[in-house]
């Protein structure tokens, strides 16, 4: 029975746990994390199942109301979202584990609306993977987006202000993202991406589908962080609570982006997306833009988690960079930097969940190479992340950038290829003059710190195990990046 | 809800209108399948009966109708209704929220299955969207705890 | 001209509505209304939607034996209403978050004009 009913369960088992926690919350708030850690747990095996058994077969289709498609609302499990749903359910198990005694600290009695909100912005980042259905991909989309905002406003002085301010990019960009998809119903008479997919060669170079097309990859533009939309990400990601950045910076907009990869890919196709203007192009020029402007400001911060943020922007650019060349090695090097980047990026924002536990502030400024007796287990995480980040062999990160390069080279855009080696360097001045810090005695400072009689005092386990499980993972992912290079092998779309 | 003053003329108003509009609500919840109307227009009309109850009366009265701590449960409840419902759909061997899998007795035909089962899913909304109008209220009343 | 003008009214409505909503958003200080700017812009999504659905001498979509289901011509199309009322929805729970998070921006700031704010961050 479970294989008919996966795909719903997957999505469905977050929406019966966020009605859950309340009701368990109420009599006893300390239930909430085990019961949302439960949640994620589940979705994220089931997840595993499915990823293991459907690797190669047909794609599932699960009708709901058993309406056929396309009158009815279909999700589809193929092997692109069984990719992704794996990715972000593991990564969500992962931080909701650690989440704890951050919440606890920072705000205590918030716990059930958190952890029930954690479940509605699961259930809408999973529905929007799965889903069939460009209008129901809204609906998630704005789900997700409305949990995002609480989420963020649960923090410090300016979280809400900040989340306020995502609010109005975030639901301008979603209201574009619906007048696209009203374009494409007026033109094809259909909201099924399937059904959709098959007319649209009839409507190539089709004015209105053009419109559309530029108001979807701007409408979920805006929410995975592209260049000229970018400007709600660094304001959010710092103000909101260790564990809240910890869940959506991974997560959210690696989800904004498989949309992309579905409308640009999958939906119209690399053909008719380029008929009349090089929309992939343009998108790519972005990409790279946002890739030098990411990793510059990254360099001009101080506070670590702002520093985490525009590198966001800078690795998101790879990411669009890959499906903007539209060649396999391009495609390869997306799919493989969503899994490499979700799991360094939330590896590096437990790092500063950690220090700001325990030291109660994340200024790069204030770090020294005491941090390296105190902290042994989380700042050889962060090394690991960090060089990962970079991109040295044989740390996951190497990886997906060889196969963007490759992509670069297969495309003979040199500009691109240039862009990725010049971003890796300056990767390298951010991530190492921490490195440095915490690694290396300040010569020219005023009192030197004795080494000697300093103690390890680290996190507790439950969210020191977390972080080092995605530091190993890195290795493991570097390590075996031919497997899983194989599977990606398989979801090509069509004409690629 | 800090300062308040008695006005029985404004109290027995409200309390003479809010079991209307509440039997009202009940009549839109139930004829929303087939009619104008549903759960969501039932149970805002069932909301501001209550909430009409919260202005008028105060925090004491208002705790003999509906109690701040009763909203949550029964906001999850509503949401446990739906999905319940479509679970149960699931369980009898058909796709999720498949209204015509729905073990109703009587054995009635695949119509009259939808027919009701849309009523379930309609009442599950209502209680759900009333809880939730009723929170929102309560919790604005109450203000916020940020020093 | 003229009847490409006349023609395509409601889309010409729907295009200044979402002039004045991306307005509001853009050049608008005060946090509330910018967030009523996003519900004019919102509003014009739903417009269009709706204008969609619409046709000259059509009824209602309720069957009606008088009118023969066999030509779609008889009745409205209903399904752009129908996801409008789904998208009114999303855009009404977007305003509620959206004043809650001004609600606790005015308690800490005292104040919801942008550049203020900005000036107290910083």
């Amino acid at each position: 029975m479970i294989e008919t009913h996966l795909p719903a369960l997957i999505a469905l088992n977050f929406l019966a746990f966020a009605v859950i926690i309340p009701l368990f919350g109420i009599w006893k708030s300390e239930l909430c994390q085990p019961l949302a850690t439960l949640g994620a747990g589940i979705s994220a095996g089931m997840s595993l199942y499915g990823f293991l058994y459907y690797l190669n077969d047909v794609p599932l289709r699960y009708f709901f109301g058993a309406w056929q498609p396309p009158v009815g609302i279909e999700f589809v499990y193929d092997g692109l979202s069984a990719f992704i749903i794996l990715v972000i359910n593991a990564i969500a198990f992962f931080v909701l584990i650690h989440s704890k005694p951050i919440a606890v600290r920072e705000f205590p009695n918030k716990l059930m609306a958190y952890y029930s909100v954690t479940m509605l912005l699961m259930l809408g980042f999973n529905g929007m993977v799965l889903t069939g259905d460009l209008f129901n991909l809204f609906v998630f989309l704005e789900i997700a987006s409305l949990s995002t905002y609480a989420l963020i406003a649960i923090g410090e002085k300016a979280a809400p202000f900040s989340a306020f301010r995502y609010l109005i990019i975030g639901t301008t960009g979603g209201t574009l993202y619906l007048l696209g998809v009203g374009f494409l119903y007026t033109i094809t008479g259909t909201l099924n991406i399937i059904d959709m997919t098959a007319m649209m060669p009839e409507f190539a170079g089709n004015s209105s589908v053009i419109t559309a097309v530029i108001l979807m990859v701007v409408g979920i533009g805006v929410k995975c962080a592209m260049f000229p939309m970018h400007g709600w990400l660094p304001d959010s990601y710092t103000f909101a609570a260790s564990s809240s950045s910890a869940l959506i910076a991974p997560i959210g907009t690696k989800v904004a982006v498989y949309v992309l990869i579905r409308v640009m890919l999958y939906l119209f196709g690399i053909e008719l997306l380029d008929l009349v203007i090089p929309i992939s192009y343009v998108v790519g020029l972005l990409a790279a833009i946002g890739i030098l402007y990411g990793s510059i400001m990254a360099i001009a911060q101080d506070e670590m988690k702002r520093m985490l943020a525009y590198s966001s922007i800078s690795q998101i650019g790879y990411i669009i960079m890959g499906i903007s060349l539209a060649n396999p090695y391009g495609f390869i090097g997306a799919l493989l930097h969503i899994l490499n980047h979700a799991v360094m990026k939330a590896c590096l924002f437990m790092v500063s969940a950690n220090l700001r536990m325990k030291e109660g502030h994340s200024d790069i400024s204030k770090f020294d190479h005491t941090y390296r007796k105190k902290y042994p287990w989380t700042m050889l995480s962060f090394s690991v992340a960090a060089i990962s980040m970079v991109g040295l062999p044989p740390l996951a990160g190497f990886f997906s950038k060889w196969y963007l390069a490759l992509g670069t080279i297969e495309a003979n855009n040199w500009l691109f290829l240039s862009v990725i080696l010049i971003s890796s360097l300056l990767n390298a001045v951010y991530f190492f003059r921490i490195l440095e810090k915490v690694y290396m005695k300040n010569p020219d400072a005023d009192e030197q710190v004795p080494d000697e009689g300093l103690v390890s005092d680290e996190v507790k386990p439950s969210m020191l195990y977390p972080m080092s499980i995605f530091a190993a993972g890195l290795f493991l992912i570097g390590i075996f990046n031919v497997a899983i290079v194989a599977v990606i092998m398989n979801m090509f779309p069509a004409g690629l | 809800m800090r300062t308040q003053f008695e006005s029985p003329i404004v109290l027995l108003g409200s309390r003479l209108l809010s079991p209307y509009i509440m039997l009202f609500g009940i009549y839109v919840i139930f004829h929303g399948h087939y009619s104008p109307g549903g759960g969501f227009q039932g149970g805002a009309l069932l909301a501001s009966s209550v909430i009409l109850i919260r202005l008028s009366g105060g925090r004491i009265v208002s705790r003999l109708q509906v109690r701040e701590f009763f909203t949550t449960p029964l906001a999850a409840i509503g949401v446990i209704v739906y999905f319940g419902t479509g679970i149960v759909s699931i369980l009898f061997g058909s796709y999720f929220l498949d209204y015509e899998a729905l073990p109703f007795p009587g054995g009635l035909d695949p119509a009259a299955l939808r027919y009701y089962g849309i009523l379930v899913i309609e009442i599950g909304i209502g209680i759900a969207v009333m809880a939730i109008l009723v929170m929102i209220y309560d919790h604005m009343a109450r203000g916020e705890d940020y020093v | 001209m003229y009847d490409f003008l006349l023609g395509h009214y409601s889309y010409w409505l729907t295009i200044i509505l979402l002039c004045i909503g991306l307005y509001g958003i853009i050049f608008k200080k005060n946090l509330v209304k910018k967030t009523i700017g996003l519900t004019i812009l919102q509003a014009s999504v739903v417009l269009y939607w709706v204008s969609l659905g619409s046709k000259w001498g059509a009824t209602v979509p309720v069957l009606d034996p008088a009118y023969p289901a066999s030509d779609v011509a008889n009745y409205l199309n209903p399904l752009p209403h129908t996801l409008m009322l789904t998208a009114i929805v999303v855009g009404v729970a977007t305003l509620g978050v959206a004043f809650a998070l001004l609600i606790a921006t005015y308690n800490r700031y005292k104040t919801l004009d942008e550049d203020e704010i900005l000036e107290q961050i910083q």
